[in-house]
This record gives C-alpha cells, sequence and structure tokens, in this order.
C-alpha cells in the first residue's frame, strides 16, 4: 500500500508508468528537502513509506565481489541478505551498493564461493 | 481452515521482487532483519506490520527515513497483540479484503512484556499473524536478560563471575505455552533454515485467525560473533538440538526435524563471546536439558 503523497510526489517527477512501478518495488535514495512552509510538515507522527534520504554504504569496510563465471545462481544470498540488497537481473545476481552493509553473510553462505569480499 | 496442497509454494525463485524493509539501519548481519524481511515478502503488499519497542522498530523508523515499504506503525511495549488486532478490525469495518495484519516483535516484547496481549489475541481469535524473533535478550537496549535467554548466557544483568554462570535460569517454554491456548497454528523456526520459515510464513498467511511463529534469529552484536557467521550460528543452534522445528496444528504437535545424532553443543557454545566463560560443569548442565526435552518430544510429538 502506497500513500497518496508518495504517488503525487512520484508523478510530479513526470516519471513513466514503469519507473513509478520500479521505484516502488525497491526504494531508491531519495534527497530529504528540508520544509520551507508549515504545510511541507507531516500531520503527525507519520512519513511515507520507503522514503530513503541516507545510504547505508559508509558503514563498510569489505565489499562483496561476485565472480559470475562460478555463480550457479541458487539464489541462497538472494534470500539471505539481512539488508536485501542482492537482485535478480536476467539470470544473474546483481549487488545495490547503496545500502550493502558489508556484513559479509552472502559469501560466507555461498556454496560455489562464488562471492569475494574485497577491501575497500 | 485451507488445505497444505492448495497454499501456492513460496521460495527464492518465485517470490516478489518487491522490498519491504529496505535502507534499514540493523547492525550488519543482523538475524531480526532477515526473518523481517523474509516475512514481509511472503505476506505481500497489502500488509499491515505493527512493531513494538525493539530492534526491528528502532532501526526501521528513523525519521524521515522510512525502511518499511508497507503499511507500518510502531505499538507500545505491551500492547504490540491489541494493537494488531485493532488494526485488523478497523481494516474490515472499512470493507478492506485480503490484507493481513503482522506483529514483529522481539523476544522481550513476547514473552515478558508483551505477553497478556498475546494471550488475549489468541483468546480472542484475532486474524493477525504474530512473528517473535528471538535474539535471547534484549538486545535495543544493550544486552539485558529476558525470560527467552537460556542458561549460561552471559548479559549486562546476569554477569557471569565466580558465583553464577551468567543466566541461572532455563529458556521458557514459549511454543508451548502459545499451544497451550490451543491456537489455530503455531510454529518454530530458525534464520538457518530459510525455506523452511518461508513456507510456515505461507502457511500462516493462508490460515484465519490467531497465529503464532517463533523464529530463532541470531544478534552479531550481542552474541559475540563474527557478522558473516549469523545464519551458520542459527543453523548450528537447530542441528546441536539446542533450538527445535516444530508446528502445533488442529490439536496436534509435530516434529518437523529429528536428528539421528546431534552437532558438538560444545562446539556451538565456544563460537560465541556470550558463552565463552562456562566451565563442563555447566556444557554438562545444558545438554541434560536438551536430552530431558527431545525425550519427551520425541515420546509424545511424533
Amino acid at each position: 500500500m502506497v500513500s497518496g503523497k508518495l504517488v503525487k510526489r512520484l508523478t510530479n517527477d513526470q516519471l513513466t508508468n514503469d519507473q513509478i512501478i520500479e521505484k516502488m518495488s525497491r526504494p531508491k535514495h531519495t534527497e530529504y528537502k528540508t520544509p520551507t512552509h508549515i504545510d511541507d510538515y507531516p500531520t503527525g507522527p507519520q512519513y511515507e513509506a520507503g522514503f530513503l534520504p541516507e545510504k547505508n554504504a559508509g558503514w563498510r569496510t569489505f565489499k562483496p565481489v561476485v565472480n559470475h563465471d562460478e555463480c550457479i545462481y541458487c539464489l541462497r544470498c538472494y534470500l539471505l541478505c539481512p539488508d536485501g540488497t542482492i537482485m535478480k537481473d536476467n539470470g544473474k545476481i546483481k549487488i545495490d551498493m547503496d545500502y550493502c552493509k558489508g556484513c559479509g553473510v552472502c559469501a560466507h553462505e555461498c556454496p560455489k564461493d562464488a562471492i569475494e569480499m574485497v577491501k575497500e | 481452515m485451507t488445505k497444505v496442497l492448495d497454499i501456492p509454494k513460496v521460495n527464492a525463485k518465485n517470490m516478489t521482487e518487491k522490498e519491504f524493509f529496505y535502507g534499514h539501519k540493523a547492525c550488519a548481519g543482523c538475524g531480526g532483519s532477515i526473518a523481517v524481511r523474509l516475512a514481509l515478502k511472503v505476506l505481500g503488499e497489502r500488509t499491515y506490520s505493527a512493531l513494538p519497542a525493539g530492534c526491528m522498530s528502532a532501526v526501521g523508523f528513523i525519521y524521515p527515513q522510512m525502511a518499511f515499504n508497507s503499511n507500518a506503525i510502531i505499538t507500545t511495549f505491551p500492547g504490540s497483540a491489541s494493537m494488531a488486532a485493532g488494526i485488523a478490525a478497523g481494516a474490515k469495518a472499512l470493507g478492506q479484503k485480503d490484507f493481513k495484519t503482522v506483529v514483529f516483535a522481539g523476544d522481550g516484547g513476547t514473552a515478558d512484556i508483551g505477553f497478556q496481549a498475546l494471550s488475549g489475541m489468541i483468546d480472542r481469535n484475532d486474524d493477525v499473524l504474530y512473528i517473535c524473533y528471538d535474539n535471547e535478550a534484549y538486545m535495543n537496549t544493550g544486552i539485558q536478560k529476558s525470560g527467552l535467554t537460556p542458561y549460561g548466557t552471559k548479559t549486562t544483568t546476569t554477569p557471569a563471575g565466580q558465583n553464577i554462570p551468567g543466566t541461572v535460569t532455563h529458556k521458557k517454554n514459549l511454543f508451548e505455552i502459545i499451544a497451550a491456548h490451543d491456537i489455530a497454528y503455531a510454529a518454530t523456526a530458525s534464520i538457518g533454515y530459510p525455506q523452511d520459515f518461508i513456507n510456515k510464513v505461507n502457511k500462516a498467511k493462508h490460515v484465519k485467525g490467531a497465529t503464532f511463529i517463533h523464529v530463532y534469529a541470531s544478534c552479531p552484536t550481542g552474541w559475540g560473533t563474527p557478522t558473516e557467521t549469523s545464519v551458520e550460528i542459527a543453523k548450528d543452534a537447530v542441528d546441536a538440538g539446542l533450538i527445535f522445528l516444530a508446528e502445533y496444528e488442529d490439536g496436534e504437535y509435530k516434529l518437523n526435524r529429528n536428528p539421528k545424532e546431534f552437532k558438538s553443543v560444545e562446539e556451538y557454545l565456544k563460537k560465541q563471546g556470550r558463552f565463552k566463560h562456562m566451565s563442563d560443569a555447566d556444557i554438562q548442565c545444558v545438554i541434560e536439558n536438551r536430552d530431558k526435552k527431545w525425550e519427551r518430544m520425541r515420546k509424545n510429538w511424533l
């Protein structure tokens, strides 16, 4: 369920229908604008679902690097990523580096050792 | 009740691409966030989540960062189950159909503080799925002992020393307490067995009435384990027999996993900082308690 406010904000940016759906399926980093008018503030202790003004990439010391030749696409890393940053991309896995915290669960659980943790 | 065979199967290949718990501020390798993320992916977009004070509400709602991509609310600590029951009743009164209300509470919010509301919710048979992610202490406030902390754990309120080996009580038997309410469906799970957990959430989704899932979720910060091993530790706990996978349905208990041989308990305990101090006698006490429990379970539940 998406609040009417979010749909309004997304349509205001003149996105195509597909882009809106894509934006809602995986929340993306959004710039936070400090309200300039009293009407811009939310009416209660509430906010739009999936509104992400901050990234988590700064937490990382090691980053996962996928060896696509070894990967058998078993999707165990996709299931077990605590942050949900691993996504399916036409039979390959892709990692959203904006929100990966570098915990290393994917590399440790990979049955083929196809993911390596590399120091950034 | 819906028959098991009629429920469409959910697995990694066919589950929704949408993420409903994304960009949260949980510690790296957090087990609780794996449980919440997978459960929300199985339940789908039309879900109302209610979360009492605890790790998942602390990391999910940092204004204006909203990690929940579906409707979610922070509830009072002791009233999460009653608040969820109210949400379910309100949505029904508005004529909404095809929705699910879910509670994500920690072990303290379930077994200690939120227990009376949970008991009342099951008694009234409200259409709510209650998921307890059990990381075995009050982790959000800095590792204090809860009712589900196992024997020998070092916490800040039960420090290990010359006189006591950390926590001196055993884990509360929450699953059987819930089942004693004659609930429609209750289950235990572990994030070490993700497909089993997904199947149980999927089953609970299709049950009308109160349902309960107790999922064992590791906590690298509180347990003193490396972040990458958090899933392995949760699997080891099941393999060592300290956590069991079971279901309660139609008044019958069912043991899902009955291993012939258990893995070494000592190896499991020594991997974690919270159990490092334990002596051989303490470990023997844990093993004795485990064997007693399994003897009873094998006799009655198989």
